[in-house]
């Protein structure tokens, strides 16, 4: 059964408010719940594999964006007999509400959130401002690992078509909205990479062509939270021009960055239709004879 | 005799700690890697707050920053001097730290003859590939290149 939202005043403003959670409705949570209830998972996605080691939120466990969600011979995600183990195994049921926090501004908490939506669960959440909130907050992180009761999640075939783009579709979506969301460098084609981060083996810098460069992170506070309705609606629709109703792609590199994009079009600006292009630079930036732009605008 | 590809042996405690991540599973080499993480020693004084003394290592996903001294001063010249390592990465890194900490472990205090004789591949005889996935031991790749690189620049005459 789900547990009922967060009806947190600085949410209601989003469309889908029921798609986040805040610290405090967390902690409250976690304080009151029954031991071996299964209606709340909390799960932590992090770009460091470690992390979760070092200390977790209480009752929490671990989804590795690389190691548990994306297959380990073809680049693409687990199957559904795959992903009805790993969720089985953290004791969540194709009817229980999943909170996902993470590093980095919940990057990889959002791209678990999007790969839980090609399989369709349903109540799946995001803490607002990750781990990086929870922490700074003082709020108790332990090493215990949580005791693991596993459960029967049901085997769901993938359904990629509604937010999952793949290059053919971004070929024939030149000319429509294309969010890139990388920062301004790689952009530009200046970088083959994130500042400070390894290169990860593109051939050829810049961005697919007509795609406006917004980076993810405009659209997050300081402390990792997200910006209001009102400051989002400020930079995609005044200034990028986009409306709810458009067919959209975003991408980044891999598809971390794209998908915090996505949850912030989709969830928090009610978008229809959104698709990650997780293929993204180096897919594209790799691939033979597919146009690419260069430069700053 | 075998005409297999020849293998370069790893200094002894490196290999040892080699040994020891073969012997786990791969989420107990997980926990193994967070004993190095938390063991990492601190800078020493002398390097705190002084980033333009540390080379930072960009390969790896987190900051890291790394110094080489050879017999505890810039620039000693023999292959018997003494290498001495030291690292900073945040503790929201400990991936990162923990390979700083198997090499720290590793490598300290051995021979330039003998850091500058580390196999390229060492990183990969961890067993790490499938508990942290191939493209994060990059940064370790990166962290032992570096680290010879400044043995090399520091021992030279």
């Amino acid at each position: 059964m789900a547990v009922a939202t967060d009806d947190n005043n600085a949410f209601s403003d989003y469309a889908h408010p029921e798609r986040l959670v805040s610290t405090g409705w967390l902690a409250a949570q976690l304080a009151h719940r029954v031991e071996g209830a299964h209606d709340l998972v909390v799960i932590e996605s992090d770009e460091d594999v470690l992390l979760y080691e070092t200390g977790h939120i209480p009752g929490a466990f671990k989804i590795d964006w690389h190691t548990d969600l994306n297959d380990q011979v073809t680049r693409d995600y687990v199957d559904g007999e795959r992903f009805a183990q790993v969720l089985g195994e953290r004791g969540i049921r194709r009817d229980t509400t999943v909170v996902i926090y993470g590093d980095k501004s919940n990057w990889w908490a959002a791209y678990a959130l999007w790969v839980f939506t090609l399989f369709g669960h349903e109540d799946v959440r995001l803490l607002d401002g990750g781990r990086a909130k929870w922490v700074a907050e003082g709020r108790g992180i332990t090493r215990v690992l949580p005791a693991r009761t596993a459960v029967d999640y049901p085997v769901i075939e993938r359904d990629d078509a509604p937010i999952r783009a793949f290059k053919d579709d971004v070929l024939a979506h030149i000319g429509r909205p294309m969010v890139d969301v990388r920062s301004p460098g790689e952009y530009s084609g200046e970088l083959l990479h994130m500042p400070d981060y390894p290169q990860e083996g593109a051939m050829r810098g810049g961005h697919i062509p007509g795609a406006r460069s917004v980076p993810w992170a405009r659209a997050a506070n300081e402390d990792g939270t997200f910006k209001s309705r009102s400051d989002l609606e400020a930079i995609y629709l005044s200034e990028q021009g986009l409306t709810p109703s458009d067919d959209v792609v975003a991408y980044c590199r891999i598809g971390e960055r794209s998908s915090h994009t996505w949850f912030v079009l989709t969830h928090l600006l009610g978008f229809d239709k959104v698709r990650n292009y997780d293929g993204s630079w180096t897919e594209w930036g790799n691939a033979v004879r597919v146009p690419v732009e260069v430069g700053a605008t | 005799m075998s005409a297999g590809p020849v293998t370069v042996p790893l200094p002894a405690v490196l290999d040892e700690i080699a040994q020891d991540f073969a012997a786990l599973s791969a989420r107990d080499r997980l926990t193994l890697l967070l004993d190095f993480s938390d063991d990492l020693p601190e800078l020493p004084e002398r390097y705190s707050g002084h980033d333009e003394l540390l080379e930072r290592v960009d390969e790896c996903q987190s900051p890291l920053f790394l110094v080489v001294e050879v017999d505890g001063v810039p620039n000693a010249s023999s292959q018997e001097a003494t290498v001495r390592l030291y690292f900073q990465a945040p503790p929201e890194a400990p991936t990162t730290r923990g390979f700083a900490g198997i090499l720290h472990e590793g490598l300290d205090g051995l021979t330039v003859g003998e850091v500058l004789a580390v196999p390229d591949d060492a990183p990969y005889r961890f067993g790490l590939g499938e508990a942290v996935s191939p493209l994060r031991l990059r940064g370790m790749v990166a962290m032992l290149s570096r680290i010879k690189r400044q043995v090399r620049i520091k021992s030279a005459h």
